[in-house]
């Protein structure tokens, strides 16, 4: 076996550099340490972002680090699964730092809450589409810090008055310009001044930016393009094995029998690990192990697991969704509105459990020694991986080492660490380093599922069409109950109820609850876009459905409950503008639109569909308006407009997970379909700029598309859909 | 059994059985990292590697069926002609997302501009749908293969 490791990887990069760089190529020259040593080398910035450990003359806090030879580098707290917040994060420090962005490197930062955390969601976690939300001040503030720090170092070396000097690009300038210090050159002086705190720092005025609000570059870009990118799937070390591992396909089932004498004959196999949950085929190459798996001809006890089924679970949701739950908001008096009302429209919603299936599936390495534990992964939680480790271990935390990654999509997978455990449970049993991958079918059959909802709503409308009554009870699993208990209050799940408890419309007697219902034998989870990707379906479809009632234009009827919120107002209006809503379609073709106040952004999207005679689904354009506030890349805006719009498009037209036999049903992308290019709909952003407070991306247009194109449909159709994914038999046409 | 492959222009002994796919054999015998595994079952394109020029699925190529044909990986495509005006295509457009299933879609992509060096939508729609991107890049990829064909 070749045994080409990541270290030697980092010396033959730098020696490509080196090369580069005595060819004039005009690569920056830099100083990185690979690992614990101290023999420094040429580490040109062919790659933005690090694998390896860098250590900083110059380190005023926890995100700066320059050295003498004047590297800058950010030790980036939220991890990069595509969001681009490598970039952005990237920009906020180095606008304040006075670098380019070209002159910044990333690297993964340890687990360390007390540096790291995203105030946002209270964890060092990426998720929430809160990465700038949260690190909008403290990284500004860092570079503002760092900055001063040089200039007051070149100021002293000067002897003049700091006020007097100016940083750009990475060098001190003194008042004539004509003395000049790189920060490199002032790295060590600046290292020995006293650190002011961060919040007396001043920051520039907004109308100073010459990098936040700019078409940046990636720093992430060019490792992707030629394979050089390292994922934790890609993760080599001397003397490891791969393992391939068989889940029980019934939660809570245990393996009955194994065949290891016929996987042991498997050329390349080493060993089988028999952890009861699952077997692990540990081998030279994945190859061997996937076929010694299937030579161990695994049997399964289920458990008590083995009955589950759909079925089953959507009868759960219906009886519980009967009983009332912890009240979300109650205001006014929505029964005896209700009872008085002109009108009264009653619906119920249901959406399905989802997959992640990210594209680079589930896997993690694992070093177990006596004295520490070290994991190379792709985690969008590394403090709560590293917490879970040490249990599992006996290990203290700091003995536990996480060598995080860039991940292949991560859409909320990664906030888990289960995949994690699992690696480590094996390791227990293996001498020497590890790697633990899941096959496709292992993820999506093993994955934690975007709950299943029921949702019963009813509305009662005045003379006039308006709304003068709003109930909705949402009943299904508390994701947050399990992963944050602390935020859950009297049987409330604050993410169960986002965007539901709160519409963007004027609704003046509305009482809306959540009833938790647990499933048995299937695992919950975080999902792009969580509460509001189902949420905000169901209001919105509803709110197309009063619109219907009071027989009124879908933007019309919106409008008129939108007085009070100007900001959802302007995202509604300029979206039906430039959909041209309104302009006559052929027949059976139709638009939609939906509003959305979520994650600090508002949103409006209008899709137009054709629906053929057959009951399929064209979706030909998808028009998105999107005011986030102060934004820092409107090229990443654009970029997460178009990738989250068929994220939840996507789920919308083909998204199910379902249950029989306590088995998932679907196991790879032929029977949970993801969209491919020949399917798509152009995507049109048009962002609203403003000085409000940044809000969150990510998630925004994965959780608003569904109730566009349900609302289109609507309109082609006359159909109304209910339920997720869109089913196209009942679309067909009677004619 | 012991194969020579001529990967990228260089001659690589391994010793592994013959039904064990192309895709491990570069990535944890040779350990060239830069194909993916994404499904296992060709169903993804994550895994697109080039054999005497055509696009196949590692993961479904066993690695005695290769014989001495010349298989191109992500690694080296950037000294094709059409792989570097692609590589470069994606930076100007700023393609990449996560990045994981880039890899084949640039491979998908270039065996696609060496046959059809100007693609129409339709060309691209069939050389590209067996890739799947799960961040959603298609409308770039689409408009970065345009680019780098000059259509």
């Amino acid at each position: 076996m070749d045994e080409l490791i990541l270290r030697e990887q980092i010396v033959d990069e730098a020696a490509m550099s080196r090369r580069a760089f005595l060819q004039g190529t005009g690569l920056l020259l830099g100083f990185a340490l690979t690992g614990a040593s101290t023999e420094s080398v040429f580490a040109a910035p062919a790659s933005q972002v690090v694998e390896n450990e860098v250590t900083g003359t110059f380190a005023p806090n926890g995100f700066i680090r320059i050295n003498p030879t004047g590297a800058v580098t950010l030790v980036i707290p939220m991890i990069e699964m595509g969001q681009g917040v490598y970039t952005s994060l990237s920009m906020l420090l180095a606008e304040e730092l006075e670098v380019k962005l070209d002159q910044v490197q990333v690297q993964h930062a340890p687990p360390n809450h007390a540096l790291y955390v995203n105030s946002i969601i209270g964890i060092q976690n990426t998720g929430g589409s809160a990465s700038v939300r949260a690190f909008w001040t403290p990284l500004r503030q860092a570079g503002a810090m760092g900055r001063n720090l040089l200039i007051a170092a070149a100021a002293k070396r000067w002897n003049v008055d700091p006020a007097t000097c100016r940083a750009k690009d990475g060098v001190v300038f003194d008042a004539s310009g004509s003395k000049h210090l790189s920060y490199g050159e002032l790295a060590s002086a600046a290292a020995k001044l006293p650190v002011p705190p961060a919040a007396i720092v001043k920051l520039k005025d907004p109308k100073d930016f010459t990098l936040i609000g700019t078409r940046a570059k990636r720093v992430d870009s060019a490792i992707k393009v030629d394979g050089r990118a390292l994922y934790g799937i890609d993760t080599r070390l001397p003397g490891m094995k791969v393992a391939a591992v068989a889940i029980s396909p019934v939660l809570g089932g245990k393996a009955k029998t194994v065949d290891e004498k016929a996987a042991l004959a498997v050329k390349g196999v080493r060993q089988v690990v028999n952890i009861d949950e699952a077997v692990a085929m540990v081998a030279d190459h994945m190859g061997a192990a996937k076929k010694g798996l299937e030579a161990a001809a695994i049997t399964w006890d289920d458990g008590p697991n083995g009955k589950v089924s759909n079925a089953d679970i959507v009868k759960q949701l219906e009886e519980e969704s009967k009983k009332p739950g912890a009240v979300a908001r109650n205001v006014g008096d929505a029964g005896k509105s209700l009872a008085e009302a002109a009108q009264r429209v009653d619906a119920v919603y249901q959406v399905p459990f989802l997959a992640h299936a990210a594209m680079e599936p589930m896997n993690c390495t694992v070093h177990l020694q006596k004295d520490r534990c070290d994991i190379w992964v792709g985690t969008q939680a590394p403090t709560i991986t590293q917490s879970l480790v040490a249990e599992l271990t006996g290990l203290p935390k700091d003995a536990v080492k996480i060598h995080n990654h860039l991940i292949g999509g991560g859409f909320g997978r990664r906030l888990e660490a289960d995949g994690t455990v699992l690696a480590v449970k094996i390791a227990k049993h293996v001498d020497g380093p590890v790697k633990v991958i899941w096959s496709r079918e292992e993820d999506i059959q093993h994955d934690m599922y975007r709950p299943y909802y029921l949702d019963r709503l009813s509305a009662g409308l005045d003379a006039a069409g308006k709304p003068v009554a709003w109930t909705h009870r949402i009943a299904g699993s508390s994701v947050m109950a399990r992963y944050y208990p602390p935020y859950v209050k009297d049987g409330l799940d604050p993410d169960a109820v986002e965007a539901a408890a709160e519409p963007p419309y004027a609704l003046p007697n509305i009482h809306v609850d959540f009833v938790r219902v647990e499933p048995p034998g299937v695992r919950t989870s975080w999902w792009r876009g969580v509460g509001p990707t189902h949420n905000v379906f169901v209001v919105e479809s509803f709110i197309d459905e009063l619109a219907h009632a009071a027989k009124q234009d879908p933007v019309a009827y919106r409008k008129g409950l939108l007085g009070h919120n100007p900001r959802a107002l302007a995202v509604l209006s300029l979206a039906a503008e430039k959909a041209g809503w309104g302009s006559p379609l052929p027949v059976r073709h139709g638009r939609g639109i939906s509003v959305q106040f979520a994650y600090g952004s508002y949103t409006s999207q209008v899709a137009e569909v054709e629906v053929a005679a057959d009951g399929s689904v064209k979706v030909k354009r998808i028009v998105c308006a999107i005011d986030c506030g102060m934004y820092v890349n409107p090229d990443t805006i654009e970029a997460q407009v178009q990738g989250g719009t068929l994220f939840g498009l996507t789920a919308a037209l083909h998204g199910s997970i379902t249950f029989k036999d306590g088995r998932v049903e679907q196991n790879n992308f032929d029977s949970y379909l993801p969209m491919r290019i020949d399917e798509v709909p152009v995507v049109e952003t048009h962002l609203i700029k403003n000085a409000e407070a940044p809000g969150g991306v990510g998630e925004a247009p994965t959780a608003i598309v569904s109730a566009a194109v349900t609302n289109a449909i609507f309109a082609a159709t006359g159909k109304r859909l209910r339920s997720l994914p869109i089913d196209t038999n009942s679309l067909k046409s009677s004619s | 059994m012991a194969f020579t492959l001529k990967i990228n222009g260089t001659p690589h002994e391994v010793d592994v059985d013959g039904d064990i796919p192309l895709l491990w054999v570069l990535r944890d015998v040779l350990g060239m990292t830069g194909t993916k595994f994404g499904c296992g079952q060709a169903l993804c394109g994550a895994c697109t590697v080039h054999v005497d020029g055509q696009p196949v699925r590692s993961c479904q190529t066993p690695v005695d069926s290769v014989g001495d044909s010349a298989v191109t990986t992500i690694e080296a495509i950037g000294q094709a002609p059409q792989g570097a005006a692609l590589q470069k295509a994606w930076l100007e457009l700023e393609v990449v997302q996560c990045g994981y299933c880039q890899s084949g879609q640039i491979m998908s992509a270039a065996a696609l501009l060496k046959d059809t060096p100007k693609p129409t939508d339709n060309d691209i729609d069939a050389a590209m749908s067996g890739n799947v991107c799960r961040c959603g890049t298609y409308q770039r990829i689409r408009a970065a293969i345009k680019h780098a064909a000059g259509v």
